[in-house]
């Protein structure tokens, strides 16, 4: 069925919300003040652009696909907006030049995967350094790029709440909400999980696949300036640097623990949801524990294996997955 | 009579021979003549990156200079890679430069990389973050002093009753760089001074403005009284100040950071009430003995490494009370006047 848990009594997205709901007790228990309303405000507030990464990267892995471009192409679309912002342009040629550059990034790296036939993985790797190396060279040559005075207030309105949820969450769950809606009752969306499932099958029944290939990429490009933009009004600046972080590594661990397999259509939005939690609960118990930086990744990645091996286990791959491969 | 004018004759002739030298040298020369030492010479600049305020304003002041008094500098930019960074290095130790500027990256290769240039024979300025090896100059800050200071100004509003209560937290830069570990020991040496502080909270930030924001709002959240937070880096603190401007706490928690003294990355943020107290190593002034460096290594010809010296960086403490517009610097104006 399109959009199941893969087969099995206990999923690995019931295991990972299982380990989820033990780690916030334990947390519960040994960190007094974890569970207040404004912490766990704070917790989802902090992982609401990792979760909105997430959406843009479940996009491209349900469809057999994988992005590895979307926090390049987000760190330098939005720093050249306040480049253009901070040289006087206004924001209504600025905001559509962004726009405009992710869509680009998005079609090229369609083009390269679905009429090129380059895989994803090396097709996005390169178009992430195509696009840091073009926008360091041509459009943005400082690091960190601030929000100008006149749009501060953006960033004070940014850090509001409506109703007692904060606007970033509100961001979050709307942008969730929408792909979520789109994967289950779009065409487009259906045709998706189809190609991911089996893009042989698809392509034969008449699915225009690469088209929707194009669309994916699309896609997830967008979706990541909007986490972009998110990220920049709430520091009131971009830094391109973030690029050559991890932070594209943490998306994907976030959309493989919670259940979407990166051999394509399984799982759903849901899953980030689970997933950005998990790294959500662990990350906010660990900082509130004061442990170092090192050790907080040592323990992600040891919870990561744990989840994927509770799954192995559970869930023994079948024979198709195991022909071709995860990626 | 004739005997008289001769005299005057034989007078004017010493008289315009010893003037002849000065007034050629006026006329042909844009400078004093021992500035001729430094025509055609060549630098080599390699630092961190080209990417951010520091960097750029000592190029901008080095490259005045180098412009005016007819010298050439060449930079390699590794952008933040360490690997790049060696071989930028090495590349230009083959080509001999007559001098070399680097910005330490990495401790142990930068630190064979200043011995191997010392013994090619290149004069050597390190600035930031040297390395262990001594080399002709360092130009950089006391970063121990600017830890120092740092935590005295936040016993200053957190010991006693003069804030909401006695917990600090701080936000390092990096665990592993020269700085934030210098910087670190003179914070704990001062609160060891003061145990009334409470230290709540001691991360790292990888100098990333949205990591310092992350900490920041947890840490808020688990102790609304917070009295002060400090700060590695003006660029990372952008980030910690939003955090503290979205628990609607701008004016009662305490921020004290430091960094070079741009105007949009320092004096803005502390007229806008981001940052409350901010220690500038000052660019432009850093610019200025880079410059002074470099004209009495490239003048005086002494064998590299022989005579080591240091230029720490004087600290300026800037608040909302001691701003003045003399206190930041632009690009624009180091550019133009500055180094």
């Amino acid at each position: 069925m399109l959009g199941a848990s893969s087969a099995g009594m206990v999923s690995q997205e019931k295991i990972v919300v299982a380990i989820s709901v033990a780690i916030f007790a334990v947390f519960s228990f040994i960190i007094p003040d974890f569970l207040s309303t404004s912490n766990v405000s704070s917790l989802v507030q902090n992982i609401a652009i990792l979760g909105i990464l997430g959406v843009a990267m479940a996009i491209t892995i349900i469809g057999r696909g994988i992005d590895l471009s979307i926090v390049t192409s987000m760190s330098v679309s939005v720093a050249w907006m306040l480049n253009l912002l901070n040289s006087g342009v206004p924001m209504s040629v600025a905001l559509p030049l962004a726009i405009g550059f992710s869509v680009a990034v998005g079609l090229i790296n369609g083009l390269f995967i679905a009429y090129v036939e380059v895989p994803a993985i090396f097709a996005t790797l390169a178009m992430a350094t195509l696009v840091y190396g073009f926008g360091k060279f041509f459009l943005v040559q400082t690091d960190v790029v601030y929000l100008p005075e006149a749009w501060r207030w953006l960033s004070r309105a940014v850090t509001g709440d409506v109703a007692g949820v904060p606007i970033p969450v509100i961001l979050f769950l709307a942008i969730a909400l929408f792909a979520a809606l789109f994967l289950r009752y779009a065409r487009d969306g259906r045709f998706i999980y189809a190609m991911g499932e089996n893009p042989q099958a698809a392509r034969t029944s008449g699915i225009p696949v690469r088209l929707i290939t194009v669309l994916q990429y699309v896609l997830s490009a967008l979706i990541a300036l909007a986490a972009g933009l998110l990220m920049s009004m709430l520091v009131a600046s971009m830094n391109t640097r973030i690029s050559s972080s991890t932070l594209v590594y943490d998306v994907i661990l976030v959309v493989v623990l919670g259940g979407i397999g990166l051999s394509g259509g399984r799982g759903g939005i849901h899953s980030v949801i689970v997933g950005t939690l998990l790294i959500g609960i662990l990350v906010n118990g660990m900082t509130m524990l004061n442990l170092n930086y090192t050790m907080q990744n040592v323990i992600k990645a040891v919870i990561l294996l744990l989840a994927l091996t509770l799954d192995a286990i559970i869930n023994p791959r079948d024979e198709q997955t195991s022909q071709q491969g995860d990626i | 009579m004739k005997h008289l004018a001769t005299k005057m004759a034989a007078v004017a002739a010493v008289g315009l021979a010893f003037t002849a030298p000065a007034l050629a040298q006026d006329s042909d020369s844009p400078g004093p003549a021992y500035y001729e030492a430094l025509k055609g010479k060549t630098v080599g600049f390699v630092p961190i990156s080209m990417g951010f305020d520091l960097t750029q304003g000592w190029l901008a002041g080095m490259q005045r200079q180098a412009d005016e008094l007819g010298y050439e500098i060449i930079v390699r930019d590794p952008n933040w890679s360490v690997e790049s960074g060696i071989q930028a290095i090495n590349s230009l130790i083959a080509e001999k430069p007559d001098l070399l500027v680097i910005q330490n990256n990495d401790n142990r290769s930068y630190n064979r990389l200043v011995r191997r240039a010392i013994s090619e024979g290149i004069p050597t300025i390190q600035v930031q973050q040297r390395v262990q090896t001594a080399s002709d100059a360092f130009i950089g800050p006391d970063w121990f002093d600017i830890g120092t200071k740092s935590a005295r100004a936040a016993v200053a509003q957190c010991s006693g009753d003069a804030g909401p209560s006695n917990k600090v937290a701080i936000v390092q830069g990096a665990l592993a760089a020269p700085a934030s570990m210098l910087m670190m020991e003179g914070i704990e040496a001062t609160l060891a001074e003061n145990p009334d502080i409470e230290v709540v909270s001691s991360q790292a930030s990888d100098w990333d403005a949205t990591k310092a924001y992350s900490i920041t709002s947890t840490v808020l959240k688990q102790h609304a009284d917070l009295c002060a937070v400090i700060g590695f880096w003006d660029v990372a603190d952008v980030g910690t100040s939003g955090a503290i401007r979205e628990a609607g706490l701008e004016g009662t928690v305490s921020l004290i950071t430091s960094g070079g003294g741009k105007r949009d990355a320092a004096c803005d943020k502390i007229s806008s009430g981001e940052f409350t107290v901010y220690h500038s190593y000052n660019v432009a002034g850093q610019a200025r003995d880079l410059n002074a460096a470099i004209k009495m290594l490239l003048q005086a010809d002494i064998e590299a490494g022989s005579a080591p010296f240091a230029l720490l960086s004087p600290l300026t403490r800037i608040t909302a009370d001691s701003l003045s517009p003399a206190s930041c610097w632009t690009l624009e104006e180091i550019a133009q006047s500055g180094g």
